[in-house]
């Protein structure tokens, strides 16, 4: 029985941060109507950079997540107006073509730069542990917790508060009225891109203290991000969070019922589930 | 007309030479051009002309692939029969992810995944069944039999591919012409408008799905005849479920020669890729191909073949534009 305490245990700590990734995935596909299939892949790249501030500076990834936030940002930024911005009149499909160019492109610059063997990043905290009753607690994982509920809740607050972050709920609820009471609308789906780039960004950062990771590790991420987005509820703040805390206990729970290497399936389960029944997913409203 | 099938006949008998001087490594190339055509028109069937883009053509292909290979290795049933009770299998699984599905209306972005997840619970079952052969994957015995479906040399599997796609090709038309092809070009222009004026959306695009994933299936038997080994993380792969839909998009989603010149094109920036820069560092080759992907997606936004056809169009006096 603890045993599956503690794996639902651990599934929810790694859920934040899966929550975080989804948030960034569900406000891209919001406001552009488009798939992000290097998500993953740009999860990766903030691994390698905390790897690399942490492997030659010697910054704790805890910290370093203020500099890859902001390169991730400036990489999705710059595939939002650089690229997809050019096309946003073609065929739906070739957003998707575009976007898996662009993910065979990332994947295979990190290969080139950084090799396929997996990378690690072995803080002096890694192994730290501590009890709660019968329940072991990763300190990292309860950290990356905290952190990516930190930041999951200061995108919340921005999109509510700010004016920027009502330009871009507008432009995600209605393009045509944004357009119409005077939005810049490229400029906001570049700000979109770049902010839902920087959340993956981060929770890969986020993730590195008890993650190994390789070039190939994004296309799982990305397909996970899928998953929780849709059993979330597409455009749902609050879905997107709920969704990655679950998807994040049923890996968990999926790899001490099944063989390890079924755990995804178990997300997959629940994902045809949430399509047949509740295709607006948990949280959303309707489509 | 005449000038049409004047060029249609010349194409043939091109096509039919071509094999005998061309060397091997270029044999190789044109196989593969034409059956990845024939993969991206059964694709086209469902994602081009219904418009439901599947990410999840893999599992066809593979049901396709594994039933045709164990049917033949367990029950000595020769794969030139087995291949149908694959695309058969095919079909109903099809059926059973379009039922749930389309019943349920999903769209977009929804479908996508929906096929996409049940590509991949697919791909680990398969990995997890022995006698699919699992991690280590499955290997067919060589032995030289036409009923065996295996040829000595490549110039027999070079009209296998060309006649599959021939086929194939010839099936899409048929559908473009008749009423079943309207009625899904229909239901990819407006599925609320066809519906209302009252085309059975829901039964034309289970008709479009089976018909696509069966003819996807048959495709996976070439395959499992032309390689001689089937690993799940290869065949079962997202990544290969994309290199099935890439080539018709590419080509142009929705029309006849799509498939065929988005896999011509695309197969020409692998080889020109593979070719110039395989020797360097690892993954070199591929962010050139990724590189030229987007270019082709930034220069030709509406697809190969659309884009051509209305250069054509502009040109001849007279003709509409």
């Amino acid at each position: 029985m603890s045993l599956y305490v503690q794996a639902i245990v651990n599934g929810f700590l790694v859920g934040g941060v899966y929550s975080l990734m989804a948030l960034g995935l569900s406000l891209i596909f919001g406001v552009m109507r488009v798939i992000n299939f290097a998500h993953g892949d740009m999860m990766v790249w903030g691994m390698y950079l905390s790897y690399w501030l942490f492997v030659t500076a010697g910054v704790d990834p805890y910290l370093s997540i203020l500099v890859t936030g902001s390169a991730v940002f400036l990489l999705g930024a710059a595939v939002q107006k650089g690229l997809v911005n050019r096309i946003l009149d073609a065929p739906h499909e070739m957003q998707i073509l575009l976007m898996l160019g662009v993910a065979l492109v990332l994947e295979n610059v990190a290969l080139m730069v950084w090799g396929p063997d997996p990378r690690r990043v072995s803080t002096t905290y890694a192994l730290s542990t501590f009890w709660l009753g019968p329940i072991v607690f990763d300190l990292p994982k309860v950290a990356t917790f905290g952190l990516a509920l930190a930041l999951a809740l200061g995108l919340y607050l921005f999109l509510k508060k700010t004016d920027l972050g009502r330009m871009i709920r507008a432009a995600s609820d209605n393009q045509i009225g944004a357009l119409l009471v005077g939005t810049d609308i490229l400029k906001v789906f570049t700000l979109a891109f770049g902010i839902g780039a920087a959340c993956v960004g981060a929770a890969g950062s986020l993730m590195t203290p008890f993650l190994p990771f390789s070039p190939s590790t994004g296309l799982f991420f990305t397909v996970t991000s899928f998953n929780i987005v849709i059993i979330g509820g597409m455009g749902s703040f609050l879905g997107a969070f709920v969704g990655g805390l679950l998807v994040g206990m049923s890996e968990s729970l999926g790899a001490v019922i099944l063989v390890p290497s079924l755990k995804e399936i178990v997300s997959f389960v629940l994902l045809v589930l949430i399509l047949l029944f509740r295709p607006q997913g948990l949280l959303g409203s309707g489509r | 007309m005449t000038l049409r099938l004047g060029l249609l006949a010349a194409a043939g008998a091109v096509l039919v030479f071509l094999p005998f001087w061309v060397p091997s490594t270029w044999q190789n190339l044109l196989i593969t051009t034409f059956y990845y055509a024939y993969l991206g028109q059964a694709w086209n069937i469902l994602g081009g002309y219904a418009g439901q883009l599947s990410l999840g053509h893999a599992a066809f292909f593979a049901i396709g692939a594994y039933t045709s290979a164990v049917l033949a290795s367990q029950y000595a049933i020769s794969p030139w029969l087995g291949m149908f009770a694959g695309a058969a299998l095919a079909a109903l699984l099809s059926l059973g992810i379009g039922y749930l599905g389309f019943r349920f209306g999903l769209r977009g972005f929804y479908f996508i995944l929906l096929t996409l997840a049940a590509a991949e619970i697919c791909r680990l079952i398969a990995l997890h069944l022995p006698l699919l052969g699992g991690y280590t994957g499955l290997f067919i015995n060589f032995t030289p039999n036409p009923w065996q479906f295996q040829f000595q040399g490549k110039i027999p599997y070079y009209f296998i591919a060309l006649g599959f796609l021939a086929a194939g090709s010839g099936i899409v038309w048929l559908i473009q012409r008749s009423k079943l092809g309207a009625y899904l070009v229909a239901i990819r222009e407006d599925e609320d408008a066809s519906e209302a004026l009252g085309v059975d959306t829901f039964r034309y695009k289970m008709i479009a799905y089976a018909l696509s994933a069966a003819l996807t299936a048959l495709g996976g038997t070439f395959y499992a005849y032309y390689q001689y080994y089937l690993q799940p993380n290869t065949v079962l792969h997202i990544n290969h479920s994309v290199d099935i839909m890439i080539r018709p998009i590419v080509g142009g989603a929705g029309t006849i020669l799509g498939p065929v010149l988005g896999s011509f094109l695309l197969e020409l920036l692998g080889e020109f890729s593979r070719t110039y820069f395989a020797g360097g560092m690892a993954g070199l080759s591929v962010v050139i191909y990724g590189v030229l992907l987007i270019i082709v997606v930034l220069f030709l936004p509406r697809g190969v073949y659309p884009t051509l056809a209305h250069l054509m169009r502009r040109r001849r006096p007279g003709g509409a534009t």
